[in-house]
């Protein structure tokens, strides 16, 4: 069945001579060329990622002084965050960034059918982190381990287990607002290349991979900060 | 002036000078309702935006300022109770820095000028611009809603676990708008970076640019680096107040000194994000009116972004007696030294530019000439501060209010003020009478400092900040700050009359009423929606004040 995206499709397929995935990114009034309006839009990029490293890093920040604080606290908290669903979601977000950098990739070379389905195929995992990551939520809270709402913890360590759940919910819960507007970005990002609206080049998919990449990493150092301190 | 009174009859300057037949509107005639200017993404509107909200913000922050200096010109506290005190060096604390100081130069002359500097059309995201000052106004709704519902009274440092168990005040609030209001200010950190780094003019390399665009450009980067971490200590501290989660508390387990360390990491590099843009106007001022290029104009643009690096390396001075390491407080005073190097090179510098000028005082150089003296002053006691021993007894004294007045208010506020007078025919199209405005800029400078140089004595006699009482000895003092603060006010508020009557009956002002260089310079006043008629060229160094065979633009040649 050909979808009116398909239709769209082969009509650039027919106009060879084009090397974008999509039209020539439109030049804003702002910008001389579509080469400067690049270069902005990933530097901007960039000083977005640079300036939320420092939000996150003060958070790790106080992660790292608070376990100094109370080292054998936080060693029985993490034994509590759930390993199994822990790991599973690290390699689900693993495995997201690789199909975003095979769609910025194939965006680059021009594939757009390939590069949009990359694309949706990221956002279902991004999707799937959020839901194994909300239910882990409700695991915990079975677990009267949310600060807050249901926090009970054995007292000899309930000190510092409340401080880590904190932290705990506060870092996670950040990474998934990040999640979901990257998750938001990237679908939105996949409907207009398939509808081959302007706005939709290469360039945007690339910027969006270095936001999607950034999240992952975030993780990265989530994931053993959280789940694996003393679990050796 | 023969190109300045050409391009004052209404005419753009072309590329190679030429007048264009049929110049375009110029960006305050592209539109007159209230809509046109609140959802414009012209850069020089939105620093209009800006502008009108922090003078608003000043006043208000002016206010509680106003009513401190009533309360302390006797040394009963016969005014306002404690807390009401308590309350009112808050907000005035949280509403000059926050809502005033860090937006005022880059958000307002920066945003109108750095892609008039750089010869671009607008900054590279003209709608995220649009964006920060609504963020802006979102936090400033809080906080006002704050000051509404009772006010605040931890001071404008939210020491933990003051703020975060035993303040009863809006406290949550107050954190809200400033974490609010510091987007506004990181995406405006962002949009100037990128702007930049990729709109310059053809021909216009790093070493050509304004010193105010370095200065610009080294803000930009403390607001991206810096603020976030200030973002995350409020979440932490609003953590700690809502869920009892112990992170700064030390009886939940937490560590106060975490607190100040995350909080001094912005709050430190802060103090560069009000100073840095006013060295930048500085600069153009002196040199504007002294006829003279800046004297070792590389140095000036490597002392800016060595100030930018260093501020964030010296916050431990804030904290020497809170009970961190003497090896570390030992480190920081170092650096802190060290910070008085770069800065120090600025003022040789600035006072060699006038050696042999051809210097005249119009308005914006005195205010730029006071900054000199009074950043001077404020950095020398900053000096004494840095003394690990000196530190002990003068923390928390007048001495350190009046050191960072010196900074904030005689430096980037005198600055601020020079720049809107420099620049104000370029952004009204209207000059305003220069005998008030240098009646008001030498007011200004002896009102300052008559209310703050009392306050260094009164810090070294003894007297401790941030109390609504105090011994009877110190009223002399006291009673003189208080009097030099009502000439201050005045100074203030004189600029505000006569500004606004320039805009009613002002004369029309031509495209460059000193004969600056600089390509903003080089079209209309007020200038065109898109700024240029065509892309300018720079074709050499900036500040060419003396004749010098390498011409700065085409444009200047093509009408000579």
């Amino acid at each position: 069945m050909k979808t009116a995206g398909a239709q769209a499709l082969s009509t650039v397929r027919t106009a060879a001579t084009r090397p974008r995935t999509a039209r020539r990114p439109r030049v804003a009034e702002q910008f001389e060329t579509a080469v400067q309006q690049r270069a902005a839009a990933t530097l901007g990029m960039w000083v977005f990622i640079a300036t939320e490293t420092l939000f996150f890093g003060a958070l790790f920040f106080a992660y790292a002084i608070a376990r100094i604080q109370a080292p054998d606290d936080f060693a029985q908290a993490s034994r509590h965050t759930n390993l199994v669903l822990g790991t599973a979601n690290t390699a689900i977000l693993l495995s997201s960034s690789l199909f975003m950098a095979l769609s910025v990739r194939a965006a680059a070379l021009g594939t757009r059918q390939a590069a949009v389905g990359f694309l949706v195929i990221t956002a279902a995992l991004g999707l799937s982190f959020t839901g194994v990551k909300l239910a882990e939520y409700a695991l915990d809270y079975r677990e009267h381990l949310v600060p807050l709402v249901d926090f009970a913890f054995d007292p000899r360590h309930a000190r510092g287990a409340l401080v880590f759940f904190g932290l705990y919910f506060a870092t996670t819960g950040l990474h998934l607002v990040h999640l979901s507007i990257g998750i938001a970005l990237v679908l939105g990002l996949a409907w207009r290349l398939l509808a081959r609206r302007p706005g939709a080049s290469a360039e945007h998919v690339a910027i969006a991979g270095l936001y999607w990449h950034f999240v992952d990493i975030v993780w990265i150092f989530l994931y053993p900060c959280l789940y694996l301190v003393s679990r050796a | 002036m023969t190109e300045a009174v050409r391009a004052g009859d209404g005419g753009v300057l072309g590329e190679r000078g030429e007048l264009a037949l049929h110049p375009p509107a110029s960006y305050l005639e592209e539109g007159f309702t209230i809509r046109s200017w609140l959802t414009t993404r012209d850069h020089k509107r939105i620093a209009i935006l800006y502008a009108l909200s922090i003078t608003l913000f000043f006043f208000i922050g002016g206010a509680a300022a106003t009513l401190i200096r009533i309360e302390l010109a006797t040394p009963n506290g016969d005014l306002v109770s404690a807390d009401t005190y308590n309350k009112l060096f808050t907000m005035h604390g949280v509403i000059m820095v926050w809502f005033f100081l860090i937006p005022s130069i880059p958000a307002t002359l920066g945003n109108f000028l750095v892609p008039l500097m750089i010869g671009a059309r607008d900054l590279a995201f003209p709608r995220l611009n649009l964006a920060s000052w609504y963020i802006y106004v979102a936090g400033a709704s809080f906080t006002v809603a704050a000051m509404i519902l009772g006010g605040v009274d931890t001071g404008w440092t939210f020491y933990a676990p003051f703020s975060t168990l035993y303040s009863n005040t809006h406290v949550v609030w107050v954190l809200a708008g400033v974490f609010v209001v510091g987007f506004s200010s990181i995406l405006t950190g962002l949009n100037f970076i990128v702007t930049i780094h990729t709109m310059r003019a053809p021909g216009l390399t790093w070493f050509r640019l304004p010193l105010f665009v370095w200065a610009q450009y080294a803000t930009s980067a403390i607001l991206v680096l810096a603020t976030p971490v200030l973002a995350m200590t409020l979440v932490l501290v609003a953590v700690e107040r809502l869920g009892g989660i112990g992170i700064f508390d030390p009886a939940l387990g937490g560590d106060p000194l975490l607190f100040q360390h995350l909080f001094w990491f912005y709050s430190h590099p802060a103090v560069y994000i009000m100073v840095l843009p006013a060295m930048g106007v500085v600069s153009e001022i002196v040199a504007c009116f002294a006829r003279n290029p800046v004297f070792g104009y590389r140095t000036m643009a490597y002392a800016i972004i060595a100030i930018a690096m260093l501020g964030f390396l010296v916050w431990g001075h804030h904290m020497f007696v809170s009970g961190q390491s003497l090896y570390a407080g030992t480190v920081f005073s170092l650096l802190s030294f060290f910070v008085a190097l770069p800065s120090a090179i600025k003022v040789f510098n600035w006072t060699a530019t006038l050696w042999h000028g051809r210097i005249t005082y119009e308005a914006p150089m005195l205010y730029a000439l006071g900054f000199v003296g009074l950043f001077t002053i404020g950095g020398m006691t900053g000096l004494i501060l840095a003394v690990l021993a000196l530190d002990v007894h003068l923390t928390d004294t007048y001495f350190v209010v009046a050191h960072f007045h010196y900074i904030m208010v005689g430096g980037a506020v005198s600055a601020y003020l020079g720049g809107i007078h420099f620049w104000w025919p370029k952004i009204t199209g209207r000059l305003y009478s220069d005998r008030w405005a240098r009646f008001a800029a030498i007011l200004l400078f002896f009102g300052f400092n008559a209310t703050f140089f009392p306050q260094y004595l009164l810090g070294i006699a003894g007297m401790p900040r941030r109390y609504h009482e105090y011994a009877p000895e110190f009223q002399t003092l006291n009673v003189l700050s208080s009097g030099g603060a009502v000439l201050l006010a005045l100074g203030y508020l004189l600029p505000l009359v006569y500004l606004s009557w320039s805009l009613v009956r002002g004369a029309r002002a031509p495209a460059n009423p000193w004969d600056a260089t600089g390509l903003e310079w080089r079209t209309a006043s007020p200038p065109p929606k898109r700024n240029f008629a065509a892309v300018p060229v720079v074709e050499g160094p900036p500040y060419a004040y003396r004749p010098s065979p390498a011409g700065i633009v085409r444009a200047r040649e093509g009408t000579a």
